[in-house]
């Protein structure tokens, strides 16, 4: 190699490192410098991770980074401010007719978990939590429909307002099982996939119905 | 290696040793050559009685197959025992509904289809997907039949979904476990041939409910005929799976008490319907007053009171 011979090694430069990938050792210096870090960077780092999850499901792509990293702070903020939403808001709502907030709330985890039981049993890898995780930020479409209704609501309960209601409430439905289905997909057994995304698909059916049925005072 | 040896099922231990021992020597290995290579792979570090263990154990497997019987090997507290219940492909499930929804005169459910692997997935995720359309139809069907009337104001009438559920899971579970009992009492008193574990029971009372769910669907239709039709048309097949299963496991019985099972099978699965048709369905023809147009008033004055 011609190139190399004029090369000369002084004594700064650092001939010797590692090859391998140090899988734990950065571990134990993040958490002494997290310790002293300001409160806003411990947010801010939560809040990005959350948001970058909401960009995840928003444009889904086959990622791991949603499955590796789980976090239940994104599913846990859309079902209460879905819940929120699905309320009537007027006093007496003896007569509402539609789900309670408690109602909505347990519908939602309790769904993940016997979605994702389900899935574990029929023999998928992915862990439980991951599992929740993505069911519960794939509702994110589904939140935005229900704000897209009530400003629809506000202007009008007409006809009108119904089929545009209906078309979008159709089209976060669709987007959400798409969604959770691209994510989920690839941790089952290949002959047992429809298998573990019907109950998926009935699950955003369910809080879709809801959100189409959601009628004020 | 003598001749008394190789008639003994230890064979299969002597082949492993010599491998142990020898890993350059040439072997066949007849049952999935995938896995074992793999597994020996990754526990280089005990070959001896590792080994064996697994190629032991992959032989139990193929075993396990054939007796039905030994399949819960499990013990009931790990997780790998309930999975036991869901070792289904999706072919499978799908060809389990449509025996149910096309019943074969004359050919037993629970031996042509389900032959010894019951599954609780069928029986679950069909309650839960009758639960929602019973409850999504019935909301339907009385939002159209309300539709053109001006002291109608549609609710979605959550509660009705919990009324549902209770109802649907009381009777898939329930009403199986009081038919084990009976026919667990009846084996112990009768030498039945035919015996039916309770999941199997299970199984063959989540499956009949299948048909069920588009006979809900139907039922938005607010005509009376229409309605009861159905009523008839799903008793009847559903109804035919469940006596073509039972039937063979009571009649060397006591001639009246096999006919009183059978009778009260189909009596508990026609009230499961007409309840459900009477509940979540309103009537077609309610009883409004016939001049819309002098009650119109007064509807408005009471609407504007609130």
């Amino acid at each position: 190699f011609p190139g190399l011979a004029d090369v000369s090694v002084s004594q700064d430069i650092p001939v010797e490192g590692e090859i391998t990938v140090p899988v734990g050792s950065h571990s134990p210096d993040e958490d002494y410098s997290t310790l002293d870090e300001p409160v806003k960077d411990t947010i801010m780092r939560d809040l990005k991770a959350v948001g970058k999850k909401f960009v995840h499901v928003m444009y889904p792509r086959k990622s791991s980074t949603l499955l590796r990293d789980w976090d239940l702070w994104g599913p846990l903020v859309l079902c209460v401010s879905l819940a929120l939403m699905l309320q009537g808001g007027s006093a007496d709502s003896r007569d509402d007719g539609g789900p309670q907030f408690a109602e909505v709330f347990v519908i939602i985890w309790f769904g993940a978990v016997v979605i994702t039981l389900n899935s574990k049993l029929l023999g998928g890898t992915i862990s439980f939590f991951q599992s929740l995780c993505v069911l519960g930020y794939c509702v994110l479409p589904l939140t935005m429909a229900m704000l897209v209704c009530r400003l629809v609501l506000l202007a009008g309960a007409g006809t009108i307002s119904f089929i545009i209601r209906l078309l979008v409430v159709l089209a976060m439905f669709g987007w959400s099982t798409l969604a959770s289905t691209a994510f989920l997909a690839d941790s089952q057994p290949p002959n047992r996939k429809a298998l573990v995304v019907y109950p998926i698909f009935l699950f955003y059916f369910v809080i879709s119905w809801m959100i189409l049925t959601f009628t004020p005072q | 290696m003598a001749a008394a040896d190789d008639l003994k099922f230890q064979e299969f231990d002597d082949a492993a040793n010599l491998l142990a021992a020898n890993p350059d020597a040439t072997t066949i290995s007849i049952d999935e050559p995938v896995e074992i290579p793999k597994k020996q792979h990754s526990r280089r570090q005990e070959p001896g009685r590792e080994e064996d263990d697994e190629l032991l154990g992959t032989d139990d497997s193929d075993k396990t197959e054939l007796l039905a019987g030994q399949k819960k090997s499990a013990p009931f507290w790990t997780f790998e025992y309930y999975q036991t219940f869901f070792d289904v492909d999706t072919y499978q499930v799908l060809d389990r509904i449509k025996g149910s929804v096309f019943p074969v005169p004359g050919k037993n459910f629970v031996r042509l289809y389900i032959r010894s692997n019951p599954d609780l997935y069928g029986p679950f995720w069909i309650c839960a997907t009758l639960v929602f359309t019973i409850a999504v139809s019935g909301n339907l069907s009385n939002f159209f039949i309300h539709l053109g009337k001006p002291t109608y104001h549609y609710v979605p009438e959550f509660r009705k979904v919990s009324i549902a559920a209770t109802t649907i899971y009381a009777y898939a579970w329930l009403v199986p476990l009081a038919l084990w009992g009976f026919l667990m009492w009846r084996n112990s008193k009768v030498m039945n041939i035919v015996s039916y574990s309770f999941l199997e029971i299970v199984c063959v009372y989540g499956y009949s409910l299948f048909v069920y769910i588009p006979t809900a669907i139907l039922w938005i239709i607010p005509q009376r005929v229409v309605r009861w039709v159905l009523v008839v048309f799903s008793l009847c097949l559903s109804g035919s799976v469940l006596v073509m299963t039972f039937w063979p496991a009571v009649r060397d019985d006591n001639r009246r008490i096999a006919v009183a099972t059978v009778a009260a099978i189909l009596l508990l699965h026609a009230l499961l319907a007409v309840g459900c048709l009477a509940y979540f369905f309103d009537a077609p023809e309610l009883d409004f007053p016939a001049p819309v147009i002098p009650a119109h008033n007064e509807t408005t004055v009471t609407t504007k009171s609130h």
